[in-house]
């Protein structure tokens, strides 16, 4: 390093730690949100360009004489050798949704602080290095998916679990994602108008992209996503207008509606909704996540939540029940560790990357990007009022459903809020109510409407921006419903192919209804108890998704440990095999104390004691109303505790399989076979970085290439 | 337009047709015509459907995460 250089870094490094400085030491004042900025900016630059280079270089030992599969079955199509700044864009688009919106708003019950801590130090320690070893193994195997290399790697009883790991998240995710649209709908015409409009508008896309002007696809978005303001727009008009009863559903409804479109959608050709919803979806998220970006900055909020809450400690918060340990790491998955991730990282990705050397930019370097988005979402939750964020994420069972018993019941967690306040935030964006609004997307959309609306149009366009919040959200949540059903349905249908022949062909229409019904009915149902638990359905469905996603996790980096120890890197295991001792740590405790504890806060077979012991006895305990609710509170228990059990068996399963393989391959060496493609040498010259440094611009330059890199030119013979 | 907006803009384009898909097709015919320079390519309309429909058969490829 040069000693300009050597300056620069010290400088990041002491920018960074200011930031961390000023938001671990502050007590009772509020914080400038740019301190958060400079905290996780600071350290992912530092994580990046030392912890990342360390993986790729040293353990990894990525080649770049080394042909991907991108170049050795380039058949234009699905393999390709792409512009890493492209692929870079399209990686981060599939793997950054609606996750990292949810978790980091629920966790900020607890404070700023550990949320943040979490996502930073998560991300550069375990996502990032994640999601760049899935990508770096997949790429040496001709793109495997994550379920073909555990069951290579590790083993058919290892390959198994994995694949009802996946099958069992799917449904979760699905059905909390869907909890979180039917809370931010419910009793809203602005919304449900809104987003139902996004229907016949991905029909009209959908149209002109088969039929009018097949395949152009940018200037088809920039008329839906002009189509979808007009939506917004027109949303607050019907809400004033006598059409509003007609778009005010209730949450039943709500779901009834989404579970129709949810099977609909997942029947119906894929270029009728899935593709041009896509489309949308990917041009609004990398929209808005710049624009949120740049409102940041310029707004630059103070978080007015304090750095670290009682129900830290406590373990007894409203918006879910535990303690920080471990339950702050199993509410922030995305943005900090996500197993889905790895989904994406052994599927399209490795099939376009041009050069070995790109995972670090591609893997880790989305990751860090997603993590960032993470931290924003952090940001929405923590400067808006404290009493109005704990009003809105509070299951309706804890704050009533007046504005007065709300803030009574804040006032009880010790925030101060007053009736008159909740109702002024909820006439702000135009909503009949914003109490008990959980899920996430509500509080989001309030945070965000608050930045924008300092940059853009004063309070005035208040209403205007959370209800694009909102859409913005609702409309890659709907996107991943229908193309989550199709993958649940894939994966089932080669299940029941097994058992009936009929169900491997994929288009055989009847196995396509039948396993479709089946997926939707699967998430509905969750998505029915998620509505109808009278102990709150976020509160109660979250930590099993987020146990679902890191029990994902496991898997990868269970994968990953094995073939580092497999391909005779045991030195450099602990790169993902400390990660992985985290996340077996967090996740078993988790299950451990959803399953066992006696708290009936946490433990759901405590829950289910209680209530049915309050059945026999013929009382009906708060907050159910009735009997009837007594009973749903016992089997909805009962149900949520067999899979918080089912979840950790399968992650001891894998643990247990991989721990096997690897004991052997450190015995015996030579035992070890690795489904490694053998290597070829590469005629690609590109930069590994997103900028290409001095010697790769020289190395282009030679080979007459521009910067985006390319096949050598062979000389004619 | 001076050299360096009209530079910059192209640029833009070629990111733009690149990241949403809509340079596959050329791609695609230069990819058949490097093989074989008379090789029968498929219409416009023929490939981006054949491309949307083998999402049909295999959901995996588009998936998106949480």
């Amino acid at each position: 390093m040069t000693p300009k250089s050597i300056a620069v870094w010290v400088l990041v490094a002491l920018v960074g730690a200011a930031g961390w400085t000023v938001l671990a030491l502050s007590r009772g004042e509020e914080v400038s949100a740019a301190w958060m900025l400079a905290a996780a900016l600071g350290s992912y630059a530092i994580g990046y360009r030392f912890y990342a280079r360390f993986i790729a270089h040293r353990v990894l030992k990525v080649d770049k004489t080394r042909a991907t599969p991108a170049e050795r079955l380039d058949n234009g199509v699905d393999f390709h050798p792409t512009d890493r700044r492209v692929l870079f864009g399209h990686h981060f688009a599939a793997v950054a949704g609606a996750g990292p919106l949810v978790g980091p708003v629920l966790a900020a019950q607890m404070g700023y602080l550990p949320g943040t801590i979490w996502i930073v130090a998560g991300v550069i320690f375990a996502g990032a290095v994640q999601d760049m070893v899935t990508l770096f193994f997949s790429t040496r195997r001709d793109g495997r998916s994550l379920g073909q290399m555990a069951r290579d790697e590790i083993g058919p009883v290892g390959g198994a679990a994995a694949l009802v790991a996946v099958f069992a998240i799917m449904i979760i995710l699905l059905a909390v994602l869907a909890l979180v649209i039917v809370n931010a709908l419910a009793h809203s015409p602005w919304g449900v108008f809104s987003i139902g409009m996004t229907i016949p508008i991905a029909l009209f896309m959908g149209f002109y992209l088969r039929v009018l002007r097949p395949g152009r696809v940018t200037e088809v978005s920039v008329i839906g996503v002009v189509l979808l303001l007009l939506a917004i727009v027109a949303g607050g008009w019907v809400a004033e207008s006598s059409l509003a009863s007609t778009f005010t559903l209730e949450k039943e409804t709500l779901i009834i509606w989404m579970v129709a479109y949810g099977f609909v959608a997942s029947v119906l050709p894929v270029w009728m909704l899935l593709a041009p919803r896509d489309y949308l979806s990917t041009f609004m998220k990398i929209g808005t996540i710049a624009m949120l970006a740049l409102g940041v900055v310029i707004a630059m909020p103070t978080l007015r939540m304090p750095s670290v809450t009682e129900f830290a400690s406590r373990g007894d918060g409203p918006v879910f029940a535990g303690s920080m340990f471990p339950f702050v790491f199993i509410t922030i998955a995305c943005g900090a560790l996500s197993g889905f991730h790895a989904l994406v990282s052994s599927g399209t990705t490795p099939k376009m990357i041009q050069k070995e050397t790109q995972v670090r930019v591609i893997g880790y370097g989305s990751m860090l990007t997603e993590s960032f988005v993470a931290v924003m979402a952090m940001i929405c939750a923590t400067i808006i009022e404290p009493g109005l964020f704990f009003a809105v994420n509070s299951p309706a069972g804890v704050v009533g459903t007046t504005v007065q018993s709300a803030s009574q019941a804040v006032a009880d967690f010790g925030f101060a809020v007053s009736p008159e306040y909740l109702a002024q935030a909820a006439k702000d964006v135009e909503e009949s109510s914003l109490l008990s609004r959980t899920g996430g997307a509500p509080t989001f959309a309030l945070g965000m409407s608050e930045i924008f609306s300092a940059v853009v149009g004063g309070a005035g366009m208040k209403a205007f921006w959370y209800h694009f919040a909102i859409m913005f959200e609702a409309l890659f949540i709907l996107t991943t419903l229908d193309a989550g059903t199709r993958v649940g349905r894939f994966m089932l249908q080669d299940t029941l192919g097994n058992v009936h022949k009929s169900f491997k062909d994929v288009s055989w229409k009847p196995g396509v209804w039948l396993a479709s019904a089946l997926v939707v009915g699967a998430w509905g149902y969750f998505l029915w108890v998620g509505v109808k638990d009278p102990l709150g359905g976020i509160n109660q469905l979250f930590p099993l998704f987020g146990i679902a996603n890191q029990l994902l996790a496991a898997v990868a980096l269970a994968v990953c440990t094995t073939l580092l120890v497999k391909s005779g890197r045991l030195k450099w295991a602990w790169v993902t095999g400390v990660p992985l001792a985290w996340d077996v740590a967090v996740t078993l405790t988790a299950s451990y104390q959803k399953i066992f504890s006696d708290d009936v806060k946490v433990g759901f077979f405590a829950q289910r004691d209680k209530y049915r012991e309050g059945i026999e006895a013929g009382q009906v305990l708060k907050p159910a109303k009735n009997m009837d609710e007594m009973h749903t509170i016992v089997t909805n228990a009962t149900v949520d505790g067999v899979l918080s059990a089912l979840f950790a068996l399968l992650i001891l399963v894998v643990l247990l399989d991989a721990l096997r393989t690897c004991v052997k391959a450190v015995r015996n060496p030579a035992s070890a076979t690795l489904s490694e493609v053998p290597w070829t040498e590469s005629k690609i010259v590109a930069p590994a970085g997103l900028i290409a440094t001095r010697e790769e611009r020289a190395e282009l330059a030679a080979a007459g290439l521009e910067s985006g890199g390319g096949r050598v030119k062979e000389p004619v013979a | 337009m001076s050299g360096g907006v009209r530079g910059a803009l192209a640029k833009a384009r070629y990111y733009v047709r690149e990241f949403s898909g809509e340079a596959a097709y050329d791609r695609y015919v230069a990819h058949a015509r490097s093989h074989d320079p008379d090789a029968e390519v498929m219409t416009r309309r023929a490939f981006e459907r054949a491309r949307t429909d083998a999402r049909e058969s295999d959901p995996r490829g588009g998936f998106r995460c949480c």
